[in-house]
């Protein structure tokens, strides 16, 4: 765990712990920390000073009614949420994506699969399965990209990235990720944008594969 | 009268924290565990009401003006404050002060709920740290946690209203991670050493859970 080296910026953990990210990356962080103790501290410093606004904060006086009602409740029945697990290299976050579920892997040729578990107005993200060696088609992006290894390692232009670690790449790196040799190299990668590849072919692909 | 003394603040030291919580005006408070860190662990521990009660009574009124402060409406404002306090307590047994202030812990609480009803579906969230149900609470670490969240409070303190209401803004979720990091210019140097320190000792106790 200690060889994560790729870590989620700060100012994007704050964000994600006062709930303003769109729903794709609040996904991998959530992956991300997990499976990052740095991060996880980071993240719970923020919690913690997020806590000393709420202690400070105004107070305004509740309804007299609102504490009969919550006391009154504190023995209803409730159906308990799911708790998803962590599943083989799947983290509890991306299980609850999936819904506990295994994933429904999709060929995009040259023997890489996908499986899109988010499409909307805040993003997408879909997890990505890509051999030893093999590259995924040169693309740069329109917004951010943030894509979280969770199995095997690849490299691109900016460095390597093994298990935990968490590549963001804006719309300045245009970049080729080559998974490494060794195992399948899995990722759960997300967007704030539609990808744009740069080759006419992927281009043309694109609508029919939604990568 | 040495060796009373001397036998007083060794017992001090073993004092059960629901006993301690009680004991409001002696003069050292600053040693000792807050009272809303021991009402959170009577009822986590025995589903203590009268505790939850006081809880209540503490927070309800700093969530509403918190919740409002955002332009929510007051009978909205107090739907969400009903909905965190019936999370609190039954999700109480997530709740560990070695990691977190009941401020801090309440404030991630509320966000998330917050972003749920928004979004209609539970946001993914990492994975829950569960200590070993054997490991003996660490009085020492418990109180560092609190009097880091206090000297947070102290530093915004020390802010003028602008600073201050940027701060408030990026925590109610007001601030995107860009417009966040974009704010680094501003002289906010105690907060984010604050932070680092707080960082500093959550990682330390996160170790513990590193398998």
């Amino acid at each position: 765990m200690s060889t994560i080296s790729h870590h989620i910026p700060d100012s994007m953990l704050a964000a994600y712990a006062a709930g303003n990210v769109p729903a794709p990356f609040g996904a991998v962080i959530a992956s991300h920390v997990s499976l990052c103790p740095t991060c996880r501290a980071a993240l719970e410093a923020h919690q913690m000073l997020g806590g000393a606004i709420l202690e400070t904060a105004d107070e305004v006086s509740v309804s007299r009614t609102l504490k009969s009602d919550v006391l009154s409740q504190l023995d209803a029945p409730v159906m308990p949420k799911p708790v998803f697990q962590r599943s083989g290299v799947f983290p509890g976050p991306v299980m609850q994506v999936l819904k506990g579920r295994a994933p429904r892997w999709k060929s995009l040729g040259m023997g890489i699969q996908q499986d899109i578990l988010m499409d909307g107005d805040e993003g997408s993200m879909r997890l990505l399965s890509i051999p030893p060696g093999q590259a995924v088609p040169d693309h740069s992006h329109s917004g951010l990209e943030l894509t979280l290894v969770l199995q095997g390692s690849f490299s691109d232009q900016t460095g390597r990235f093994g298990v935990g670690d968490v590549e963001v790449a804006d719309e300045a790196i245009e970049h080729t990720p080559t998974a490494d040799e060794g195992p399948l190299c899995i990722c759960l990668a997300a967007t704030d944008a539609p990808l744009r590849f740069n080759s006419f072919l992927p281009r043309l692909l694109q609508p029919l594969f939604r990568i | 009268m040495l060796t009373i003394d001397l036998d007083i603040s060794a017992a001090m030291h073993s004092l059960p924290v629901t006993v301690v919580g009680e004991r409001k005006h002696v003069s050292h408070n600053e040693l000792e565990q807050s009272r809303e860190t021991a009402w959170m662990i009577a009822v986590r521990d025995h589903g203590d009401r009268a505790a939850f009660s006081a809880l209540f009574d503490h927070f309800a009124p700093r969530l509403k003006g918190f919740v409002m402060r955002s332009g929510t409406p007051s009978h909205q404002a107090e739907e969400v404050v009903q909905d965190v306090m019936l999370t609190v307590w039954r999700k109480a047994a997530l709740f560990d002060p070695h990691r977190a202030p009941v401020s801090g812990w309440i404030y991630q609480i509320a966000r998330n709920r917050q972003i749920d009803i928004i979004r209609k579906e539970s946001r993914p969230i990492p994975e829950e740290l569960r200590e070993d149900p054997a490991a003996e609470p660490d009085a020492g670490q418990i109180l560092a946690i609190e009097q880091e969240a206090q000297k947070l409070k102290g530093a915004l303190a020390t802010l003028n209203d602008s600073q201050r209401e940027i701060i408030e803004k990026a925590y109610m979720g007001e601030l995107t991670h860009q417009e966040i990091s974009a704010q680094t210019g501003l002289p906010l140097g105690t907060i984010k050493s604050r932070i680092r320190l707080g960082l500093q000792r959550l990682r330390h106790e996160l170790k513990d859970f590193e398998r």
